[in-house]
């Protein structure tokens, strides 16, 4: 079966100090995998190193066959411009979502409305809102999110987990860091204190 | 799918020129600081019309210098904070042209600006009027200079918590050339002289910078995000 990304023997140090060694993992197509481990265990290095941002201290074969989106800590949302101009440059740096599309994903994310109105004029939550709704825009086969779940409300909890589990049933994976047990149908999980240094 | 090249480009550019304009105070505030350091000239030299007009030129662009050194500093810096610089790095077009992109686009809303408010600031200093035209074109093309080698040295120490010194010792000796191109320029219009060998090695100056500085700076990106 072809993988859309697999790490082989991968090791991770940051500075000098080595935070994970001989980790294993293949995801492939329609697969949902939860990365856990304790703060400073190495999480978001690893998908920063999976996502190429990141591969200063990375020794083992990490390979990625696909076209992937990368949500960060940081949402890449500009402050001073609207949700719409926000989204209309989304995951990846691909341009040119269609106004529909884009108002559709506002509208997914429970936003219907702030379309037009300024990133900094929203709450926290809302802003963070604006950052998924990318997922609803992605044509990227793999995502790479590190803690989307964090500062999101229940309804919000919910409608992400639903909309991971049909970007796998539609083909694609995801591959996401949580501290929280998640329980979503078919979750897989990698615990990185196996691989502690 | 990935948009073509021109879209990028343009989507990028308008991207940065739309925030920065609903932040006015990012534009002013290097022109008010202009206007502040030119008004303190006269102040410290005296009056003497004479003297103020021989030195002109030199006040002139010390002053543009240390202006776009000052912006040239946020040039990657919100990007680096709202993590929009990784969705750049990760992109499917090279991260060199969203430097450029984002380059071009605050030349323009710095140098050019400038450039267009130096007649002011010349009238101020009394130069001569045939001089005004060397002064904005040496200014057009020596901010833009000076944004792509700004860029270079924003790019290096965007990750750093306080990078501004470092970032002027990065600059301010790659900057000289451009100082003395520029103001020689000027100062050969002031004396009646034709400035253009000077405009001249600025282009050429400019054109090296427009290929090799995006290329620098992105790599300097790269590593700041590795750190």
């Amino acid at each position: 079966m072809k993988h859309l990304l697999t790490l082989e023997n991968v090791a991770l140090e940051r500075g000098v100090r080595q935070l994970l060694s001989g980790v294993q993992l293949k995801v492939a197509r329609g697969e949902l995998w939860q990365i856990v481990g304790g703060n400073g265990s190495g999480k978001t290095s690893l998908l920063r190193a999976i996502s190429g941002l990141a591969r200063l201290g990375l020794q083992g074969s990490v390979n990625c066959s696909s076209s992937l989106l990368f949500q960060g800590h940081l949402a890449g949302l500009k402050a001073g411009l609207t949700c719409r101009e926000n989204l209309r440059w989304h995951g990846s740096g691909r341009v040119g979502s269609a106004k529909n599309h884009i108002d559709s994903a506002l509208q997914a994310v429970g936003l219907a409305g702030c379309e037009d109105t300024v990133l900094s004029h929203l709450s926290a939550g809302q802003q963070r809102r604006v950052g998924l709704a990318r997922l609803w825009l992605s044509d990227a086969d793999l995502w790479l999110l590190d803690e989307p779940f964090t500062a999101i409300d229940v309804q919000g909890t919910s409608l992400l987990e639903t909309q991971l589990q049909t970007h796998c049933r539609a083909g694609g994976a995801v591959v996401f860091t949580s501290h929280q047990p998640t329980a979503i149908e078919g979750l897989r999980v990698l615990d990185l204190n196996q691989y502690a240094a | 799918m990935p948009p073509n090249l021109t879209t990028f480009l343009r989507f990028q550019a308008q991207r940065h020129l739309r925030s920065a304009l609903r932040r006015p105070g990012d534009i002013l505030n290097p022109l008010v600081f202009f206007l502040m350091v030119v008004t303190l000239f006269p102040l410290g030299l005296g009056p003497d019309p004479d003297v103020l007009a021989g030195l002109a030129p030199g006040i002139v662009w010390v002053v543009a210098l240390l202006s776009s050194l000052i912006v040239s500093g946020r040039l990657f810096q919100t990007d680096y904070e709202d993590g929009t610089l990784e969705q750049l790095v990760l992109a499917p077009h090279p991260l060199a042209l969203s430097a450029l992109a984002e380059i071009i686009s605050h030349w323009l809303l710095s140098g050019v600006v400038l450039a267009a408010a130096s007649p002011i600031f010349a009238a101020m200093l009394n130069m001569p009027v045939q001089a005004v035209p060397v002064l904005v074109i040496s200014l057009l093309l020596g901010t833009l200079c000076l944004s792509l080698v700004g860029a270079v040295g924003a790019a290096l120490t965007v990750g750093l918590r306080r990078g501004g010194v470092l970032l002027s010792l990065l600059t301010i000796p790659l900057t000289v050339p451009i100082l003395i191109f520029g103001t020689s320029a000027v100062r050969e219009a002031v004396l009646g002289y034709d400035p253009s060998s000077w405009l001249a090695l600025m282009g050429a100056l400019a054109a090296i910078g427009l290929i090799l500085a995006p290329l620098a700076a992105a790599a300097g990106l790269r590593i700041s995000l590795e750190a």
